[in-house]
């Protein structure tokens, strides 16, 4: 579900923020969001969002920097972070399908559409192929319900899709 | 920042405006129709034939009609362009100046749009939501004006009760009640919160909201906030709204810049900050204590309640928690006065409500109709009943907290009481349209699902009672199941009602409960042998 | 300390305001069936069995969280609770993989006991029989997921008694399990300070000593109960 999210607030630059032994620039951005909250332990959910924007998904390790960062027991990152729908602890495709399974779009057919991608896929719902290439996921309402049935490639909202149409598109990207 | 320069932007932008404006549908729907290439080849064709001096054109939030988007209009003329594709601009350009367009021009005359009372949505698609000063010309925060300096918090609590404005997330809470209870509760810090994580499937009217007038919200709460007392307020928007985020964030940083937000807002001793707080996708989030639990950083699991959030709630302080459409009504109570407010609608149900149209409907979108309105008109009036002939089988409002109401129902008119009293609820304003080939089994089975998926897991009913209920669905449209199997349904769905803990577990074997009450032959048609009229007394069908 | 008077099941009743209507039946005598609610930790209502009828409501109440009021009037026992108590458990033991006759807890078992006195002597439901790993790389302590009622007294005895937060739940819905620390093997959680608390506070055989077999594991409530007075009212003699 991460990858509809494309318009959130970039972090800001780390002016000063310490760096990770890794040398990963990446965890000075963590550490810029983090330092923007304060190190207060309410942030862990924005703090989560982030590191997942800036890392693709939350590895145990990063999981672990957050908690050491923010004070929070570790079960209780862990707890957050496998509650939500949006975070994802294992690596997602290259690619991502996310079909809206929202009730507009139920009713406008868009079960067909995700089984017209896991039969050409070979991939079921919630999981990613096995070449990495594809990640096929739902989501249970994008408020796109005028358009039904919506589906998400990349990121990009698209209406009125048939199996056909998907199956089209995503064709391309198994190559 | 004072009322005199409030005017003065109000003046500019007005003055600024040019004769002929092309309004360009830029919300979410519309977008993902090549809205925005739409908008880039009006823009290249105005700058193609000079017209830049006369002709300006604005993108602007949601026009209504998802259905035959991406839309533009057309001012003053007021015509009106659907499906509009990118090529077809030129062409809409050079006929500004009369003759006709290569592009399909839409009735607005129809029922879709004359039916229609816009409050809430007096803005969308008018003006442009990235644009602070496009709200103060259409009046934007002259309200929270007039409210931080003629009238006190009282005065505000006051008014809101006469308006008998009621909560617009789904239980018709009085909303100046609310406002009173966390107005009178004494403490040093209290916050107000929106309540923008619109999880049921199926609604769109919140985000639609904050995609095309954004600032109507911070207004709204800027108002509550003085009234009750709080002056750090946060907005709990779903995840999956990235534009609505987007837009949010460009409204709240425009209005700091400006002094309406921040210390001491329009000159006065009120000082109110909003901050944003993002879902990370999980409906139970909806829910008041889960939602207070979400922006504290934690799971998100409701709590039984008392204490209501009013009383303790963020961080332990008195929280007032609104939906987004209850605050969206709150600056036009206090500029048109809530009697003007309280005459439209029904004794206890008034103003307006927004609806999302969708489904097995010719005209999908959004629309706002004042409340008593029936269903029959916004369905087969407005919406152009189902595509293709076909007949409405159901109509499903309020997700799936809501129920099903059946074609013979449709002469309800949408209040709060009616609703409840056909076995639905108003809910947050989703209404999907079902026609015959749709099975209620199926449709029942697929709430289930969502329920069962989105249980936080804390009580038992909900989590293992959504669990068994989707299995025996699973049975009865598998046509595995017995006569026994069905009784056992009815049992668990109304053990579950009673006595899980928080409204996601109270609520969610209503679809069951009102499709078993309206749609019994769909039931017994998968039902091996028929032995015994059903609860309801219904009977049985025979082979 | 201002007190309160209501009825239970008819019996008068006087109670402290801050009491709940769960301890103040328990002073009068009367037993309402609890399972989430451990004594000295806090109440968080999700079991449901506790709840009651209140003359004047329409809303079942859950005892364990309801304050007292004056004249209130609170049924614990009618057929219509009955029958939701029972489909509870019902719930519970088609859940999970309840199986008294191999579990350390047998004839120590909470969940068995309310099964016995609230009559459920079969289950209306389809089991799930779900796939739960049992954990056993603590050196003294186990814990079997197929046995857990998801209560949470584990994770609310390790935050606020011991105050290590090792347990906290992981997941969400059906698919909840307990978990400590990163969901590492309870062996490797390095908060945990093997205090043994969780294993007083488990309702079930989910947590169990290492080294019990069938039907040995009991437990001694008071200890908990020991440790809440010592550290609130620095009282050392219960």
């Amino acid at each position: 579900m991460e990858s509809t999210v494309v318009a959130r607030e970039k972090p800001r630059a780390a002016g000063g923020a310490k760096q990770h032994p890794s040398g990963d620039n990446r965890f000075k951005m963590l550490e810029a969001t983090m330092k923007r909250h304060q190190y207060q332990a309410d942030a862990l959910i924005e703090v989560l969002h982030t590191a997942q924007e800036l890392f693709g998904y939350l590895e145990e390790d990063l999981l672990i920097y957050v908690a050491h960062s923010l004070k929070v027991p570790p079960s209780r990152v862990f707890g957050v972070a496998t509650f939500y729908h949006f975070f994802s602890l294992k690596p997602k495709g290259l690619h991502t399908c996310v079909v809206c399974m929202g009730t507009a779009c139920y009713v406008k057919g868009a079960a067909n559409v995700v089984t017209a991608i896991e039969t050409m896929a070979g991939v079921r719902s919630g999981e990613t192929t096995g070449d990495g290439k594809l990640s096929l996921l739902t989501a249970r309402c994008l408020g796109a319900c005028g358009i039904a049935p919506a589906v998400v490639l990349d990121g990009a909202v698209t209406g009125r899709q048939t199996p056909d149409t998907v199956t089209q598109l995503v064709k391309g990207w198994l190559e | 920042m004072e009322l005199s320069d409030l005017q003065d932007i109000a003046r500019k932008e007005r003055e600024s405006q040019k004769p002929i404006r092309v309004r360009c549908c830029t919300a979410a729907g519309c977008l993902s129709s090549q809205g925005q290439a739409v908008k880039s080849a009006l823009d290249e064709a105005v700058a193609a034939n000079g017209l830049e001096d006369r002709v300006q054109v604005i993108g602007v939030g949601c026009m209504g009609l998802c259905s035959e988007g991406p839309l533009v209009q057309v001012d003053p003329a007021g015509t009106l362009y659907e499906r509009v594709e990118p090529r077809q601009c030129a062409s809409i350009v050079a006929a500004l100046d009369g003759g006709d367009a290569d592009a399909n021009v839409g009735d607005t005359t129809r029922p879709f749009f004359t039916r229609q009372v816009a409050v809430v949505l007096e803005n969308s698609g008018r003006i442009d939501p990235e644009r602070i000063e496009s709200y103060i010309a259409a009046d934007g925060y002259h309200a929270l004006h007039t409210v931080l300096h003629d009238m006190t918090p009282a005065q505000v609590v006051e008014t809101i009760i006469a308006a008998g404005l009621r909560g617009r997330g789904g239980a018709g809470y009085p909303t100046g009640l609310k406002w009173a209870t966390v107005a009178k509760t004494e403490a040093d810090r209290k916050f107000v919160v929106v309540n923008a994580d619109e999880g049921d499937p199926g609604a769109f009217m919140d985000r639609s909201v904050l995609e095309s007038d954004p600032h109507r919200i911070l207004e709204g709460m800027a108002i509550a906030a003085y009234a009750v007392g709080a002056s750090q307020g946060y907005v709990y928007v779903r995840g999956e709204y990235p534009l609505a985020i987007s837009r949010l964030q460009t409204a709240i940083r425009q209005a700091r810049r400006m002094g309406l937000l921040g210390t001491q807002v329009f000159e006065s001793p009120f000082n109110f900050r909003v901050d944003i707080r993002i879902g990370a996708g999980a409906f139970v989030c909806g829910e008041e204590t889960a939602l207070i639990r979400s922006i504290e950083g934690h799971r998100g699991v409701p709590r039984p309640r008392p204490p209501y959030p009013a009383a303790s709630g963020l961080f332990g302080c008195p929280t007032l928690i609104n939906n987004v459409e209850t605050y969206a009504n709150i600056a036009p109570i206090l500029r048109k006065g809530a009697e003007w407010f309280a005459s439209i609608g029904t004794e206890k149900s008034k103003g307006t409500k927004v609806f999302a149209l969708a489904g097995k409907i010719t005209n999908t979108g959004l629309i706002e109709v004042p409340m008593g309105t029936p269903l029959r008109t916004i369905v087969e009036e407005m919406g152009g009943g189902v595509p293709d002939g076909g007949t409405v089988k159901a109509v499903q409002t309020g997700g799936p907290s809501g129920g099903c109401i059946p074609q013979s129902a449709l002469d309800t008119p949408v209040d709060y009481e009616s609703l409840a009293q056909v076995g639905s609820i108003m809910g947050s304003g989703g209404m999907i349209v079902m026609d015959e080939q749709d099975n209620m089994v199926e449709v029942a089975r697929f709430f289930m699902e969502f329920c069962m998926d989105e249980s936080c897991g804390k009580c038992v009913p909900c989590r293992a009672g959504t669990v068994q209920i989707h299995r025996l669905l699973t049975k009865i449209r598998d046509r595995r199941a017995t006569d026994e199997d069905l009784a056992t349904l009815r049992t668990l769905c109304e053990m579950v009602k009673q006595t899980s803990l928080c409204g996601l577990g109270q609520s969610a074997p209503n679809p069951v409960l009102s499709t078993l009450r309206y749609f019994p032959e769909d039931y017994r048609a998968l039902i091996g042998a028929p032995s015994e009229p059903s609860a309801n007394g219904a009977a049985p069908r025979t082979a | 300390m201002a007190v309160r008077t209501l009825t239970i099941d008819g019996k008068p009743v006087s109670a402290l305001e801050e009491q709940t209507v769960l301890d103040a039946a328990r002073d009068a005598g009367i037993e309402i069936p609890t399972l989430c609610h451990l004594d000295g930790a806090t109440d968080v209502g999700a079991c449901r069995l506790c709840l009651v009828e209140v003359v004047g409501t329409n809303r079942l109440l859950p005892a364990c969280v309801t304050r007292v009021a004056e004249g209130m009037q609170v049924v614990t026992t009618s057929e219509r609770l009955r029958e939701y108590r029972r489909m509870i458990l019902e719930l519970l033991f088609a859940e999970r993989n309840h199986v008294c006759s191999v579990c350390v807890a047998n004839g120590h078992c909470e969940l068995q006991d309310l099964a016995i006195a609230q009559g459920m002597d079969h289950v209306r439901f389809d089991y799930l029989f779900p796939k739960h790993l049992v954990d056993v790389s603590h050196p003294r302590f186990g814990v079997d997921h197929n046995r857990c009622v998801l209560c949470t007294r584990c994770v609310r005895v390790c935050d606020e008694i011991e105050g290590a937060h090792t347990w906290d739940v992981a997941g969400r819905g059906s698919r909840a399990t307990v978990i400590t620390d990163m969901n590492v093997p309870w062996g490797s959680a390095t908060s945990c300070t093997s205090c043994g608390k969780c294993v007083q506070a488990c309702p079930t055989g989910a947590i169990f000593r290492r080294g019990s077999t069938v039907a040995e594991m009991d437990r001694d409530r008071t200890r908990l109960d020991f440790i809440v007075t010592a550290r609130e009212k620095k009282q050392w003699i219960g």
